[in-house]
């Protein structure tokens, strides 16, 4: 952050102050949100929702910034990390005037775990045990990422059934983290019991998952050079069970929220976006496509077989936070829409290469094969060697753009891992989202974004 | 006081005072508590039990049969546990503002009739009625009137934000949706032609339109005045989907953030017995009280009865409504309450007062009469909503939010 702060109390811009002071130094000085005038003119303009990058050598005038209410007038306020709805450990710092919001800031960090940095101490094989943590609510989007970047860079081409595999998963995922939207959105505006009915479909999903990974999150079920097993017998009635549960309860939420007139009121036209914002401020995924920006990877960047399959992306027009319900509505309906497909079209085969470099031997090779032996116990302990390279994958995930940006400079681990969290650069846009609404507008919105701390901070 | 003002409708002081008297009037008192404090245990339950079946849940289970006890239970902790002092917090006002709430919730009660006939006891007639005061129904006004200092005071007092906001919202909104409550309580009385509650539960009593439609003002005074005073009466509870005083997503807990132990219970205790009260006020003002037939036994019992079945039906709906609807927005809230409830109100009232003042005349007359004042209000409402459709156009034109990055486009 470039704000230069000039605050006296700042225990680092003034070292004598730091004796004498028995506050225990959090640093958190730059987190903060300060009066009009203490503020840097750049950071007050973020603050307030101004979407555009500056070219280099502008710099912004405090006197061309119109101050719209005096100083006393308004109260800064803090809203979280401890707060009810701010999806776990976000925290805002507010400026209010009466209850309408004039200045934002995001401020994140508070469930920072250095995953990046671990990566770079694991084993590729063991990459995806770290990253499926991140996006807690769509596992397999993370997974499948770090293992698409690793085969890039490895060079491995899938059997077509561990494509397929990894497609029903992570549409799959989708439905049940959209759902999850759907109950915290509802519980967001204040329909409690939409909360209940959200996480009582998205159970179905997940004892489906339960049966295929044997967990319920974190997985860890998609590997680099494939999936960790194959699926369970008898896979496609359940996967059917699911495709005809589900839409009769999509159809309730319709009755319960998309038409109650309380709902509409709360959400449309509240934190409206366009899409040259959007587009200026890297919104990917929902956020995006909210604003009419018809953009969707699995179409328009077709990563393992979506290119095979038949969907429809759905757009926005307006950009507000219910057209981010509605879209995410469909988005179901979509997702389920492939996984039917899925189910017709799923290729029989192998589930991951029969590379003895890259993954384990059979079980039952090893009791017969000192090779197999060997080898297995070389990838477990050694793992695999990953040339020299670069690369960048993208996936949509649930919540958006999903990259994995990885460095190999040739041995088992990786150089550099670093991950394009979507909630992230999403959160991005609150400012100018939360500008001119009111507090309950400001909950709506953060609902309607759909964040996932553990991605963004990582 | 004289005992006329505390109980004007009541025959039990008809023939002076005496140790009867005493006796009888601390029974009710006494009883009049305990049937209170078991009604608003009995209320938790029944809403956490019920919004449970709702969501596909169990509830309350453990304590008790079918989570009777939970309650009690949840009693026993909040008032043993230590009370926490925020420490900006202003000590006396943080204190008494639960009080400020609970007591007006309980005095509040006193004033509902449970029976149209007086019934005999210790060789007196009297009515099963705590208090009966000649300025009857005013009091829920009063009490309510006052309930709102206790949360005004009590997010003020918290010396924290959030409680601050919700005392802000709580003041702006009960004292808005107060109006409506008295315009549709002003129609009641209009076709009761008392104040008093007995006097209106008995007025509903006598026979009504073709001999088989109850007399209730529901029915009397045309569905609108209920169905006002069910929303008003609503948001003046705070309940969802007017709860945005203690909206828990927004304001985390609004005005009792702050509150734990004994101040919170007394808070949540005010909570669901104003939902008891108001219910009962719903249903004395608008579906006659415990007016009923009476089939087999005593003629009280089946009052007792028909009440508790009609009080049912409304404790039922707020607790639905709890769990169906999204929360309102502050702005909607008061673009609800002053914008549509009470030009509606006004306006039937107004109706209602013509109807009532030709009674007796001619047909032509009446319809002349009523027709002219719908008219004119009618009008009067359009020009008014115009005029102030007009000024909020004006005035967002002139505060339009000024766009900080048009300035900046001045400047590259």
């Amino acid at each position: 952050m470039a704000t230069t702060s000039s605050e006296p109390t700042d225990i680092r811009d003034d070292p004598s102050k730091a004796e004498g002071t028995a506050v225990a130094g959090t640093f958190d000085d730059a987190q903060e949100m300060h009066g009009r005038a203490e503020t840097d003119p750049l950071e007050l303009l973020r603050e307030t929702g101004a979407a555009l990058r500056l070219p280099e050598g502008v710099s912004v005038d405090a006197g061309d910034l119109v101050a719209e209410v005096g100083e006393d007038e308004t109260m800064i306020i803090n809203m979280g990390p401890q707060h009810p709805s701010t999806h776990g450990v976000l925290r805002l710092m507010l400026e209010l005037d009466g209850e309408t919001v004039l200045r934002t800031k995001a401020v994140m960090g508070y469930l920072h775990t250095g995953m990046e940095r671990t990566a770079e101490d694991l084993m590729y094989i063991q990459g995806s045990t770290n990253v499926t943590r991140m996006d807690y609510l769509a596992p397999f989007s993370n997974e499948a990422v770090f293992s698409m970047a690793v085969e890039e860079l490895l060079g491995v081409e899938l059997p077509p059934r561990a494509v397929w595999i990894r497609m029903l998963l992570l549409e799959l995922n989708r439905v049940s983290s959209h759902l999850l939207f759907m109950a915290t959105n509802g519980m967001d505006l204040g329909a409690v019991s939409m909360m209940i009915y959200g996480w009582r479909e998205r159970e179905l999903v997940l004892a489906f998952f339960e049966k295929v990974t044997g967990l319920r999150m974190n997985h860890n079920f998609i590997r680099p050079g494939g999936t960790a097993a194959d699926l369970p017998a008898g896979w496609q009635a359940d996967v059917l069970e699911l495709c005809r549960a589900i839409p009769p309860r999509l159809d309730e939420y319709d009755i319960l929220l998309t038409g109650q007139p309380i709902f509409t009121d709360r959400t449309q036209g509240v934190g409206v976006i366009t899409p040259e914002q959007a587009i200026a401020l890297s919104a990917s995924g929902t956020l995006l496509r909210s604003t009419g920006v018809d953009w969707d990877l699995r179409r328009d960047q077709p990563y393992l077989a979506y290119d095979q399959v038949d969907f429809d992306v759905v757009v926005g027009t307006y950009g507000d936070a219910f057209d981010r319900y509605a879209i995410r509505l469909e988005e179901i309906r979509q997702s389920l829409r492939i996984v039917e497909q899925i189910v017709d079209l799923m290729p029989k085969g192998d589930y991951r290469v029969q590379d003895k470099k890259v993954t384990p031997p059979p079980r039952s090779r090893i009791d017969e094969s000192m090779e197999a032996l060997i080898h297995h116990f070389k990838l477990f302990t050694e793992g695999f060697k990953v040339p020299e390279g670069e690369t960048y994958v993208a996936v949509e995930s649930p919540r958006g753009e999903l990259g994995c940006y990885l460095v190999a400079d040739g041995g088992s681990k990786p150089y550099r891992m670093h991950i394009r969290g979507p909630s992230f650069v999403n959160l991005q846009s609150l400012p100018v989202m939360l500008r001119g609404g009111l507090i309950a507008d400001a909950v709506a919105v953060i609902s309607s974004i759909d964040p996932v701390m553990g991605e963004v901070d990582r | 006081m004289t005992p006329a003002l505390l109980a004007a409708g009541d025959p039990l002081f008809d023939e002076g005072v005496d140790g009867a008297v005493l006796v009888i009037v601390a029974l009710k008192c006494l009883v009049g508590f305990l049937v209170y404090l078991t009604a608003v245990a009995n209320m938790i339950w029944f809403e956490r039990k019920l919004i449970s079946f709702m969501q596909n849940r169990i509830g309350p289970n453990r304590a008790g049969p079918i989570g009777l006890l939970q309650t009690v239970a949840d009693g026993i902790k909040l008032f043993t546990k230590e009370p926490l002092l925020p420490a900006r917090a202003d000590r006396t006002v943080f204190n008494l503002a639960p009080w400020l709430t609970a007591v007006p919730a309980v005095v509040a009660f006193s004033i509902i009739p449970f029976s149209v006939e007086p019934v005999e006891i210790l060789g007196k007639q009297t009515r099963l009625q705590i208090a009966d005061p000649s300025w009857g129904i005013l009091l829920l006004l009063v009490c309510s009137s006052v309930a709102v200092y206790g949360v005004m005071l009590a997010g003020w007092a918290s010396g924290s934000k959030y409680p601050l906001l919700g005392s802000v919202r709580a003041s702006a909104q009960m004292v808005s949706y107060e109006a409506a409550l008295g315009l549709t309580i002003v129609a009641v009385v209009l076709f009761s032609g008392s104040l008093l509650t007995s006097e209106i539960v008995i007025s509903q009593a006598a026979e009504g339109p073709f001999g088989y439609l109850p007399n209730w003002n529901i029915l009397r005074l045309g569905f609108v005045p209920f169905f006002i005073f069910v929303v008003a009466a609503t948001a003046e509870l705070n309940r969802p989907p007017f709860d945005l005083v203690e909206a828990e997503q927004e304001l985390v807990g609004g005005y009792m953030t702050e509150y734990s132990a004994g101040g919170f219970m007394l808070f949540y205790f005010a909570e669901f017995g104003n939902t008891v009260t108001m219910s009962a006020i719903i249903v004395t003002l608008f579906l006659g009280g415990p007016a009923g037939p009476v089939l087999l036994g005593p003629a009280w019992l089946w009052g007792l009865i028909w009440f508790f079945v009609k009080l049912l039906v409304f404790l039922f709906m707020y607790v639905w409504l709890r769990a169906t609807l999204p929360r309102f927005r502050y702005d909607q809230l008061m673009d609800l309450g002053w914008k549509k409830l009470i030009p509606t109100s006004l306006v039937w009232l107004l109706a209602l007062a013509a109807l009532k003042s030709t009674q007796g005349k001619s047909t032509t007359e009446q319809v002349v009469v009523v027709a002219a004042t719908v008219g004119g209000s009618l009008l009067t409402y359009a020009l008014l909503s115009r005029a102030v459709r007009v000024g909020s156009r004006r005035s967002t034109e002139e505060s339009a939010p000024v766009d900080p990055r048009r300035e900046l486009r001045g400047t590259t």
